[in-house]
């Protein structure tokens, strides 16, 4: 499962140092459904700074997923702002974030190498080219031997991976991941925490990593901000005082995990109440 | 899509599986022509009215060549109808899925075009087109424009709306979502279309021919009942048959090469 990369240690990115690379400011959402409007976020205050994991984590039905959306210039809010890269405009979202859904949504008909070329592809850069510009980061990740297989052949944690450098070719300057390995089983689960780390360390990015797994925010993220139950409102900020990446081990058994793990724990039972 | 595990199934099996599919069909087939052999073969059932399996070969032995001579005109007819209605289909089924105020007005019409009857047109055609290929082609098209059409408009309508919001986000243009997810999701959907298409576009060229016609199978199984040559009418019918079954086999063999992806058994 390692990758073998040399991961240059990226220095811990606080949020005073630089503009912020994104900003959510009062933001609010809401849905028509045939019950009547839904309020999936309220008044929501939210930022990253450049090359920071920011780590979103609350329960299901939070609007996690909503405000990604908005983020990654495929919606709007209700009021308030979104910025990324101190940049407004949907279009401009649009083009800052790169958006990874749930699912790996990979093409059945297009191989590993081709499904993450598509980020090039749609770009207008021809296919071949496309390929030979994707190839070096299979490699670098240590997927070269599974360039070509279809993701039927696949295991979801492989086909994860390559949704992943399909995510990184389209080459924004922001991340935004949603619930990336919800549905894969634990041992999985660690294993792609780690390979995530690392990729991030080798591909620095802005990152807004959206989960509802408490570990997993608390081990990937540079900040943690936990979200109430429906309407999504932010109960509290944490900040996670360790160097990325992190030796899995090492990190979860820390005195200082546990004690962030238990108030990210009691402020999602507070935000429930 | 599903996490399901690959599934490369060794050739043996499959053919072996293929053999099990046939067996019940054939044998069922073999009942049938047995039945109709010994019904025909009862007192009081005139050759006239009922012609025997057996009277059915012999006919098709005799005329082969001028069955044959027949067949080739109603399978152009067939084939080129087929082609016609795969174009228009795939044009307007595009067409209806990129322009929602078009398919929100041509849809009712599309299936309220269904509901006239192919035989009352079939004559007005003819009219409007002549003896030859033309009213033919034009039939042909018509019955088969539809399957084609709904069948690819619900694929490209069917692609998840996840993958619609990862496209956007990855910055395609509408018609590079169209080219590399739309339109390759839509293909399973398509070949249900072409191979419904397949089986009832000879029933067109019949009906064509039927309404006004100097040669193909259809005019010759008119003629032939009409000069009370009973045998020569099934063994036209046989050869109708065949033909709309060898096109439905050639549609799904068409898929397997089309859609590699999809492996059999999860859309027949």
């Amino acid at each position: 499962m390692r990758t073998g990369l040399e991961a240059p240690v990226a220095p811990p990115h606080k949020l005073k140092e630089g503009p912020e690379a994104i900003a959510v400011r009062d933001v609010t959402r809401s849905f028509r459904s045939p019950r009547g409007d839904v309020l999936a976020l309220e008044g929501i205050d939210l930022a990253a700074a450049d090359r920071e994991v920011l780590a979103v984590v609350g329960p299901s039905g939070c609007g996690k997923s909503t405000l990604l959306e908005l983020l990654a210039g495929l919606g709007e809010p209700d009021a308030g702002t979104v910025a990324v890269t101190g940049e407004r405009s949907r279009e401009a979202r649009l083009g800052a974030c790169a958006y990874m859904p749930q699912r790996d949504l990979l093409l059945p008909w297009r191989s590993a190498l081709d499904n993450a070329a598509l980020a090039l592809e749609v770009q207008g850069i021809a296919r071949p080219e496309a390929r030979r510009r994707a190839l070096p980061l299979f490699e670098r990740f240590g997927l070269a031997e599974f360039a070509r297989a279809l993701p039927a052949e696949l295991s979801g944690g492989m086909r994860q991976r390559v949704a992943f450098l399909r995510t990184l070719l389209a080459g924004r300057p922001a991340l935004l991941l949603d619930e990336p390995f919800g549905a894969l089983d634990s041992i999985t689960r660690a294993a792609m925490q780690e390979w995530l780390a690392e990729a991030l360390a080798a591909e620095p990015r802005t990152v807004v990593l959206v989960t509802h797994d408490v570990r997993e925010a608390l081990f990937l993220g540079d900040r943690v901000a936990v979200l109430s139950p429906r309407p999504g409102r932010v109960v509290t900020e944490l900040e996670v005082p360790f160097e990325r990446p992190r030796p899995r081990r090492e990190t979860v058994t820390d005195p200082a995990f546990a004690v962030l793990e238990e108030r990210a724990l009691e402020a999602l039972e507070d935000g429930g109440r | 899509m599903s996490g399901a595990p690959p599934a490369r199934e060794p050739t043996a099996p499959r053919a072996r599986g293929a053999l099990r599919r046939a067996g019940p069909p054939a044998l069922l087939l073999a009942a049938a022509v047995a039945t109709w052999q010994g019904v025909a073969g009862l007192d009081g059932v005139d050759d006239l009215t009922l012609a025997s399996p057996a009277e059915t070969l012999a006919a098709l032995a005799r005329d082969l060549p001028l069955l044959l001579d027949a067949a080739r005109v109603t399978l152009l007819e067939v084939v080129l109808g087929l082609a016609l209605a795969v174009a228009l289909g795939t044009v307007a089924a595009v067409g209806m899925h990129l322009v929602r105020p078009l398919r929100e007005a041509a849809y009712p019409l599309l299936v309220a075009s269904q509901a006239i009857p192919v035989v009352v047109l079939a004559p007005l055609f003819v009219l409007a087109f002549d003896y030859g290929l033309a009213p033919k082609l034009a039939i042909v098209a018509l019955i088969c424009f539809f399957p084609v059409t709904v069948n690819l408009l619900d694929g490209l309508r069917s692609v998840e709306p996840d993958l619609l919001k990862l496209m956007r986000s990855l910055g395609a243009s509408r018609l590079a979502t169209l080219r590399r997810v739309e339109l390759p999701s839509a293909l399973p959907s398509f070949f249900s279309g072409l191979r419904v298409a397949a089986t009832v576009s000879v029933i067109g060229a019949v009906f064509g021919e039927w309404a006004g016609a100097d040669a193909g199978l259809g005019r010759l199984v008119l003629l032939a009942n009409n000069q009370l040559q009973t045998p020569r009418v099934y063994a036209g019918v046989v050869l109708l048959t065949l033909m709309a079954v060898g096109l439905f086999v050639l549609a799904g063999l068409l898929e397997r090469v089309a859609v590699p992806w999809k492996r059999r058994g999860a859309s027949a």
